[in-house]
């Protein structure tokens, strides 16, 4: 082995001390396989309303239900998609060991996140009146897929309440150090793109 | 194979064409028990290796393509295996050289696809063979699975019977499953393979059979406690008796003849037994449990639970709970003076 | 409880001193409860498992006896389905896929020259999660309310109304609380491959068996979720109304079986992959050459692993659907024994060319291929839907998978259990008893499984509780029964054989086989920190090479011996360069406190307690925000710009 001084000078003793960001870290491909495995999960969820919207074959939805209004929805995209930009923004910021965009993005995705589940909920108190999830087994995929996302949102957003309490306290993250503030990352986009798909499916679909 | 077995069956009697066949499958079957000596075979019993209809007999022959195939492939690696068992056996020396990766490709990738392609391309054959439906004109017969029963309903003919229905030899006969709660599967294995019975779907199947007879089948799709007992049967017979059967099937039963029979109806009639069984002719119009019109000439009580004799009805009309453990006939309040008259009547209902 | 410290030149013996300090677990109870060693938490992997193999081996037992003479009544129908339920569901969750992964925890980071799993603590909380499981779904059955609707629950049997009570509940309830620990022991074992492997052990230098943990924990990933979303919906059906399964209300019952087999089939693989694994790693040492064909094998790993996605509705050929869906499924299920047959020629092909040494390890893997082989072949003539169409449901098909999961899992899984005996307790095992054990377990297995397949054909559906005397059923049904007392016998030396070397066992060496990949470098049982010195790797077989071996001792650097404190290294996801060291975390209650929260709320959904459920709810949260806590660290260390 030639270069063996040289390797042990930059992963000797005292250069380990210090996690340089050299490579992708364990935490990372970690929530990578999380997403992997809950996108699967999300998948089977939007496959089983297909399934059962084309062995049931039109009228769909079935027994009545008027097909969902698509305006909220729209709203509640044009409030939940952007609210990766401020995430990217933050965590950007981190990466320059700058926290005060950590905490300002943080805050700023907290605030969409938290007005889209308010119009989600703004959403069920119109159509609870209208059918339920025991009325039928679409009543069963609109509101297990819809709350199962919003469920999402609601972990993410605490996620990220957790992350802002951990960088106020300080000594937290830096430049070196943001893991968490990349996990967090890659699960909020996850939660954003899960819900593109699920607008397609339970509210754009039905009129095509 | 159904080429052949319409020639013998023509030219000669069914059972001994039977036995002829059997003798013939014990042969097969006792090499196919190999190690063991005890020689099971199919004997009388429902074995889908002495078919009795064209479904089963292209089965039957598939299988046997099937299994000589694998004794040969199983052959192949024993003989390998052994090989190496004995001529390599070794002191602790290491060995790194040979990469035999041709003879890997070939033995374990190129030999099997070839057998492969051409089995499957068999199989495909005997899939298309067994999905074609009989032409419209073939008679019709539409079954209805019960927990843990069988209701058998023939298309234009308002009487219903269960546990048993007939079909003319030769003819293929379309069978429209339906299922009243959970999924159950309609099998004899002697004539056709399985085709389930799907909640809130309609499946349908056929049955043919090469030579008369009576011929097992049985639930095959886990169905709860009584799945072991929801048996049936299927008899094939002559196209003159089976126009007698749809007969019997449309007319009302028999009326009671002795006095007993007379008490046994009445009790029947004025009993609980009316609000689950029906029995044409008379005020019984249940529709809970089996039509019970032609009890007195089924195979079997219970759907296979036990044969159908006095002794049998009788301890099943007492307690059917003791007979067949879980079935949804509740132990009926009948004074024991009544039960043989029941028993009389049921059993004259021929 | 090593036998000696085996002094090495490099790693000098302050060196030792240290790395014994960091990694020490005092023992105690304490310890034993926060214990995050994956050689410790792979010993109880191993050992829970078989006790589930126990118990469901015992129902099995119990269910032959009903079932020795017909119209026997040992047994209820109730009781009947209740055992052969629990059965299969606790031979394949409980027993088959963990008994694996405690395989693959014990012996992945020794094979790959780590010190540790990526994430230590994650592995704990799997093997808490996976015992509370398991004894959650047990327990349901001295009440009499064990899951009664086959291990893959059909619907509409499983529904609210045809089947009151408990028993379903707790099979979705049970299945989702383990999938916890299956994910994330899944998610562990992917991570800890990539990231921890000793530097120079690029992809082509991974053993066989890593390679087959990983493609399984990659066919865990991607499958589990329908199974889970399976479940979930049906849980929903049964408790609060919703309509999924209901035919009456838009629903459709195909779709639970869809489902259920788009996990149930990769799950087999699941389940055969890692013993797959076992036995590419274990024919070596008995046949003194590398498996013949690496890159084949691995390849075939791969394609089983992506294939075995496509084959789930020959699991439903009777159910009716349109013969072009099916003549589709039933290539692709023709097309998958292909890979099966390269690994079993490329094996054989080892053993022409090598040197057999018929030890009991290589016994029981002689034994697998041949039944192995048996079940697969069996498995290829269901493909052709015509076929199966004659077969399924009946012990014809009982007997295939018996013989793919017994010769194909439980037989690497003996094979691996003696050959590793001495790596795991530090004993040898008594080699008489083994082949005793082994010739009763062949024997017992084919008296059990094989007249299976005649009194399938014959016409015997599977999962009656008892059966009519037809002709060829009485008799083969009895030597089933006899044989199935002979396995046990068989399985219960086995048992002795494992007690017997841990209690008097002559003291192993640290290579009793002239192994080739690294767990043989290390000590019998290994040090908790596992190699004083992280190996530099230059070949496949690297206890075979003497650059690799030397690695260890005379020219060790300080980058792979790293004592100050507790840490291993990170190197690059297919080279293996090194990247940097990385803090493994200390032993910590926090996985066991977790699981407990877990097993309170799945207990309280189960009983309908749902405030104590949602109170659950939020202490889980509460721990995983202190569990995730990051530590405080100066501005400088982190690299804050003001
Ligand atoms: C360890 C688990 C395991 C494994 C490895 C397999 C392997 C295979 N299985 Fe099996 N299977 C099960 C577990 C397993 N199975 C279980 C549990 C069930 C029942 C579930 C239930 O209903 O309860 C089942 C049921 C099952 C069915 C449904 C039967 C039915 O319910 O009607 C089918 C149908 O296609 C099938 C096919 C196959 C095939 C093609 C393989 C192939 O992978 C086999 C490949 C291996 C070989 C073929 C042998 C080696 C190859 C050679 C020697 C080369 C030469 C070979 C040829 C030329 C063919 N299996
Ligand atoms: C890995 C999986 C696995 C394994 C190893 C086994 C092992 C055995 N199985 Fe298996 N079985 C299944 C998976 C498995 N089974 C599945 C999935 C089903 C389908 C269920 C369903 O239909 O839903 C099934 C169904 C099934 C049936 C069909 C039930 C029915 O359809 O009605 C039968 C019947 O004979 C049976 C028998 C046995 C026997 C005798 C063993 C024996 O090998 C067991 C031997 C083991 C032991 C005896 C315990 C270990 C021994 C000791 C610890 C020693 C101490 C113990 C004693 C002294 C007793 N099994
Ligand atoms: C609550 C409904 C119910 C009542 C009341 C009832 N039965 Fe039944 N009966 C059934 C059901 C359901 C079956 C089918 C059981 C099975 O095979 O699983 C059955 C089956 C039978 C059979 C067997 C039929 C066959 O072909 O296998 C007979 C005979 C019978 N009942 C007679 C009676 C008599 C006599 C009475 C009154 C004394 C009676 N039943 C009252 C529901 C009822
Ligand atoms: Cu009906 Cu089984
Ligand atoms: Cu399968």
């Amino acid at each position: 082995m030639s270069a063996r001084e040289g390797i042990a000078a930059a992963t000797g003793t005292e250069a380990l001390t210090t996690e340089l960001p050299v490579g992708r870290s364990t935490g990372w491909w970690g929530m990578v396989l999380v997403v992997a495995t809950e996108a699967t999960l999300f998948a089977c969820l939007l496959g089983s309303y297909y399934y059962l919207r084309f062995q049931h074959g039109s009228p769909w939805p079935p027994d009545g239900i008027r097909e969902p209004t698509l305006l909220r929805p729209l709203v509640m995209t044009v409030v939940l998609l952007p609210s990766s930009l401020p995430m990217i923004w933050a965590e950007r910021g981190i990466r320059h060991g700058q926290r005060w965009r950590l905490h300002s993005g943080l805050a700023a995705t907290l605030l969409l996140g938290a007005t889209f589940l308010t119009l989600l909920a703004t959403e069920y108190a119109e159509t609870l009146r209208e059918f339920t999830m025991t009325t039928d087994a679409y009543g069963s995929l609109f509101y297990v897929i819809t709350g199962f996302h919003g469920l999402h949102v609601l972990v993410g957003l605490t996620m990220i309440c957790w992350l802002l309490a951990a960088s106020l306290r300080g000594g937290t993250f830096g430049a070196y150090r943001h893991d968490r503030v990349r996990n967090v990352a890659i699960y909020w986009h996850f939660v954003d793109v899960v819900w593109a798909a699920i607008l397609f499916t339970i509210y754009l679909s039905p009129r095509l | 194979m159904p080429v052949d077995t319409t020639r013998e069956a023509t030219n000669a009697g069914p059972r001994r064409v039977r036995r002829r066949r059997r003798n013939g499958r014990v042969a097969r079957t006792t090499l196919l028990a190999g190690v063991f000596l005890l020689g099971g075979c199919a004997g009388d019993g429902p074995s889908a290796l002495d078919p009795a209809g064209s479904g089963a007999a292209r089965v039957a022959n598939l299988w046997w393509l099937l299994f000589w195939i694998s004794v040969a492939v199983f052959v192949e690696v024993m003989a390998l295996l052994v090989w190496a068992m004995v001529f390599r056996r070794g002191r602790d020396t290491r060995v790194r050289h040979g990469q035999p990766l041709r003879f890997v490709a070939v033995a374990g990738a190129g030999l099997p696809l070839v057998i492969l392609v051409a089995v499957y391309a068999a199989g495909l054959r005997d899939l298309a063979a067994l999905g074609e439906a009989p032409g419209p004109r073939a008679p019709t017969i539409e079954v209805t699975g019960h927990k843990w029963w069988w209701e058998v309903r023939v298309p234009g003919i308002d009487g219903a019977t269960a546990n048993e229905l007939h079909i003319p030899v030769g003819e293929r006969v379309r069978v429209r499953l339906h299922t009243a709660d959970v999924l159950h599967s309609f099998w004899v294995p002697q004539l056709m393979p399985k085709t389930d019975l799907i909640a809130g779907e309609v499946r349908e199947t056929w049955l043919q059979a090469e030579r008369a007879g009576r011929y097992r089948g049985q639930c095959a799709e886990y169905c709860g406690t009584q799945h072991a007992h929801m048996a049936f049967l299927v008899v094939a017979e002559p196209r003159a008796d089976f126009e007698a059967w749809l007969a019997r099937l449309g007319s009302t039963a028999r009326q009671p003849e002795t006095d007993a029979q007379r008490r046994g109806q009445q009790a029947f009639v004025q009993g609980t037994c009316a609000g689950c069984h029906a029995i044409r002719g008379t005020p019984a119009d249940g529709r809970i449990g089996p039509d019970l019109s032609d009890v007195g000439s089924r195979w079997s009580i219970g759907a296979g639970a036990v044969p159908n004799d006095g002794g049998h009805l009788g301890g099943w009309i007492a307690n059917p709970q003791t007979v067949k453990p879980g079935n949804n006939m509740p132990p009926q309040p009948v004074d024991a003076a009544r039960l043989p008259d029941l028993v009389a009547y049921l059993q004259s209902l021929k | 409880m090593s036998t000696t410290a085996t002094p090495v030149d490099g790693a000098g013996q302050e060196d030792l001193a240290r790395l014994a300090e960091h990694w020490a677990e005092r023992p105690g109870l304490r310890s034993w409860l926060s214990t995050v060693d994956h050689k410790k938490i792979g010993r109880r992997y191993l050992v829970t498992a078989w006790l589930f193999f126990a118990l469901a081996g015992i129902s099995a037992l119990v269910m032959r006896t009903q079932l020795a003479r017909p119209e026997s009544r040992l047994l209820s129908p109730q009781e009947y389905n209740q055992l052969f339920t629990m059965h299969g569901t606790a031979m394949i969750f409980l027993f088959a896929t963990p008994m694996l992964f405690g395989f693959g925890n014990f012996l992945v980071p020794l094979m790959i020259g780590s010190r540790d799993m990526a994430f230590p603590k994650l592995n704990a909380l799997g093997y808490w999660v996976f015992l509370f499981a398991g004894l959650f779904m047990w327990a349901s059955l001295p009440f009499g309310a064990a899951p009664n609707g086959g291990w893959f629950a059909y619907v509409p049997l499983t529904g609210e109304q045809n089947d009151p009570g408990l028993h379903i509940d707790v099979y979705t309830l049970g299945l989702l609380f383990l999938g916890i620990a299956t994910t994330a022991a899944s998610i562990n074992f992917i991570v800890t491959a990539l990231k921890l492997r000793a530097p120079g052990m690029s992809l082509t230098r991974v053993p066989l068996f890593v390679w087959a943990i990983v493609a399984t924990a990659f066919m865990v990933i991607f499958a589990l979720p329908a199974l889970n979303v399976d479940n979930a919906m049906l849980f929903l059906d049964r408790r609060f109304g919703t309509h999924f399964f209901d035919p009456e209300a838009a629903g459709n019952v195909l779709l639970w079986q869809h489902l259920f087999w788009i996990f149930g089939h990769p799950d087999v693989y699941i389940i055969v992959m890692p013993a797959l694994g076992i036995v590419s790693a274990v024919l070596p040492a008995f046949t003194r050459r590398g498996v013949v064909g690496y890159a084949l094998v691995a390849l075939s790993i791969v394609s089983i692993a992506i294939i075995s996605f496509g084959v789930w509705v020959h699991h439903m050929f009777a159910t009716g659907l349109p013969q072009l869906s099916y003549s589709f499924f039933s290539a692709a299920s023709t097309v998958i024994t292909i890979p099966s047959g390269i690994q079993i020629f490329a094996w054989l092909a080892t053993m022409l060319l090598g040197r057999v040494v018929l030890r009991v390890p290589l016994l029981f893997l002689i034994g697998f291929i041949v039944t192995f082989v048996l079940g697969g072949l069996t498995g290829a003539m269901f493909a052709l839907t015509a076929f199966d169409q004659q077969v399924t449901d009946s012990y014809f098909v009982v007997a295939h998978f018996h013989y793919v999961l017994i010769g194909g899992a439980v037989f690497p899984m003996l094979a691996g259990a003696y050959y590793w005996l001495p790596k795991i307790t530090g004993r040898m095992y008594h080699e008489g008893l083994g082949r005793w054990a082994f010739w009763l377990v062949f024997a017992g297995m084919h008296v059990t499984f094989f007249p299976m397949h005649l009194y399938g054909l014959f016409g015997m559906p599977r999962r009656v509780y008892t059966y009519r005397s037809e002709p060829g059923w009485d008799g083969w049904n009895l030597v089933s029964t006899a044989g199935s007392y002979l396995l046990a016998i068989g399985l219960l030396l086995v048992l002795v054989g494992v007690v017997h070397a841990v209690r008097r066992g002559r003291p192993a060496p640290p290579d009793p086989w002239g192994g080739d990949s690294l767990e043989w470098s290390t000590d019998s049982p290994p040090k908790p920190y596992n190699f004083p010195v992280l190996p530099q790797v230059h070949s496949l077989h690297p206890t075979w090479d003497d650059a690799s071996r030397s690695s260890m001792g005379a020219d060790a650097t300080e980058d792979r011996i790293l004592a100050d404190g507790r840490r291993t290294l990170l190197t690059s996801e297919l080279d293996a360069r090194r990247e940097r060291a990385a803090e493994m975390p200390e032993p910590s209650l926090q996985p066991l406190l977790l699981a407990l929260e877990l097993l309170v709320f799945f207990t309280s959904m189960l009983l309908a307690w749902y405030p104590i459920a949602a109170v659950a709810v939020l202490a889980v949260a509460a721990t995983l925000a202190v569990w995730l806590w990051p530590p405080r660290r100066p501005d400088r260390e982190l690299g804050v710009s003001p």
